[in-house]
């Protein structure tokens, strides 16, 4: 007979205790502090806060360092600790226009104004293991230059003049909230916004890969790419006027896709676009590509019956702690249900014996 | 809500500034400015919560949510009667109370003092951290415009 589990306390708080000493190490070496996971380890700080859709780096930091650098566990710790915060409010929608950039390019575009910054990039790196850095003390410093002050145009923005690009208008129709009630279809751009910006990276990376390789395929090319940091306004009631709260640093990217028009539009190019907390290239690349393939209906392409096309497929499949939560439920114990599931085959089996018995009686 | 008019303007970069600030930096700067912290009253004991950061589709279009951030809030008022506010990015408690002294301090006397002993090297600093970053940022531009294109 198969019943449900109880007890088994000692077992897990010592299966616990024996995760804390394994998370620690060897202790013949130094232990991580949170500074260093935050400053040396920072674009899976950037991962985390993205994904956990909360941006406070120390614990992000921290984060990593309870789960043994496991980013997905990381995620889900930093998805919890969100739920127990008051919100304040809302800030006022960022102006990624203003953004100090520590990076700026255009795939397109070479002569653009404002010029093309590659920033701290991996571009351009030989992939080779640099086995200095196995070795200890060095301070590599950056050179500087002489920075010519003022804002950086979006490439969109100068490129428009033929009026060749879709336009995104000025609108301020408040966004629905996907942490306030559950994601429902049909999704609008703006929840579906929110929800790919803090989708698992690797679900968006390949999802995009796909519109890439010919599944509602739409020729995207990065019109612009950066990478900096925008400060956070919001309205204070009691004080009747909006403050800056913070600064955040936010990758952003638009696509530029070719577009042959369609029944309502005319044949332009059309965009994607990407926002993503942190320096997060590859997230904020994927995001734009994916959402340009969600917007098929409003843009009255036809549908290919392909992955990326289907919101639904997409944005329910796309958050990796709800995915992780279900597929790794099924290891906890589960010996009542798999009971009926063992009676009911035995009662098959027995079935099927007993008809086969028959048929060689007759 | 009407927007920043010329009244608030002063209030809204001080308050600004120390919303960004590193960690621990207000409290100590207003230690060393004034010899003994003011008596005052919480009107709202420091709490840590969440702001929703929001964007817009396109960069222009319409909002969407993009993810919240942590932050740090109290008010207090001072026994002469300045309310100061304090809205910080973080989890920093002690730095929110400080910086709700120092906006309460600078409605009083003690502004010019405030201002160079406090808010001055906050400034200070921000722009050279800005600056950094901006000079190694040009030292990676390419430069495209000076590549022989064979015009001559």
């Amino acid at each position: 007979m198969y019943v449900a589990v109880k007890g088994g306390e000692r077992a897990i708080n010592n299966a616990h205790a024996w995760l804390a000493e394994e998370r620690r190490g060897d202790t013949s070496f130094t232990e991580l502090s949170i500074a260093q996971i935050r400053e040396q380890l920072s674009l899976a700080v950037n991962r985390v806060m993205a994904e956990g859709s909360l941006y406070d780096p120390d614990l992000a930091a921290l984060a990593i360092k309870q789960a043994r650098g496991d980013l997905i566990e990381a995620i889900f710790l930093i998805r919890a600790y969100r739920t127990t915060l008051p919100r304040f409010g809302a800030s006022r929608p960022v102006d990624t226009g203003a953004m100090a950039c520590d990076r700026r390019i255009s795939a397109t575009f070479k002569d653009l104004p404002g010029g093309q910054v590659l920033g701290p990039t991996f571009d351009y790196t030989h992939r080779l293991l640099d086995f200095k850095l196995a070795a200890e003390g060095e301070t590599p410093q950056a050179p500087e230059r002489d920075a010519t002050q003022g804002l950086v145009p979006h490439v969109t923005e100068f490129l428009n003049r033929e009026g060749l690009i879709e336009e995104a208008p000025h609108d301020d129709t408040p966004p629905p909230d996907l942490t306030r009630e559950p994601l429902e279809m049909p999704a609008d751009r703006a929840l579906r916004l929110q929800a790919l910006t803090r989708a698992d990276e690797g679900f968006t990376l390949s999802m995009a890969y796909s519109t890439q390789r010919g599944y509602a395929r739409n020729h995207a090319f990065v019109g612009e790419l950066r990478i900096g940091a925008v400060p956070v306004e919001m309205e204070i009631p009691e004080l009747g006027f909006a403050i800056e709260i913070g600064e955040v640093t936010l990758t952003e990217c638009e696509t530029v896709n070719q577009f042959k028009g369609s029944k309502t539009e005319p044949p332009q190019f059309t965009r994607g676009y990407g926002l993503v907390f942190g320096q997060t290239e590859r997230k904020a690349i994927s995001m734009a590509l994916v959402d340009r393939a969600l917007r098929w209906e409003e843009l009255g392409e036809d549908n290919q019956g392909a992955p990326a096309q289907d919101a639904e497929f997409v944005l329910y499949h796309a958050d990796n702690i709800q995915a992780t939560g279900f597929l790794e439920h099924i290891k906890l114990p589960h010996y009542v249900d798999f009971q009926s599931e063992l009676e009911l085959v035995r009662k098959l089996r027995r079935e099927a014996e007993a008809s086969l018995a028959q048929e060689a009686a007759e | 809500m009407k927007d920043a008019t010329d009244s608030t303007e002063p209030r809204r970069a001080w308050m600004g500034l120390m919303a960004k600030s590193a960690d621990g930096r207000v409290p100590t700067l207003l230690d060393g400015a004034i010899a003994a912290r003011p008596a005052f009253t919480w009107l709202r004991a420091p709490e840590v919560g969440s702001v929703m950061v929001r964007g817009r589709a396109g960069g222009t279009g319409a909002p969407f949510n993009l993810g919240e951030m942590t932050v740090t809030r109290c008010a207090l008022m001072l026994e002469s009667g300045e309310t100061g506010h304090a809205y910080v990015q973080g989890r920093r408690k002690a730095d929110a109370e400080a910086a709700a002294l120092v906006d309460a301090l600078m409605q009083t006397d003690a502004a010019a003092d405030l201002r160079a002993k406090v808010l001055a090297p906050l400034e200070a600093e921000a722009t050279a951290h800005k600056s950094a970053r901006a000079a190694k940022a040009a030292a990676t531009k390419v430069d495209f415009f000076t590549m022989v294109r064979g015009e001559d």
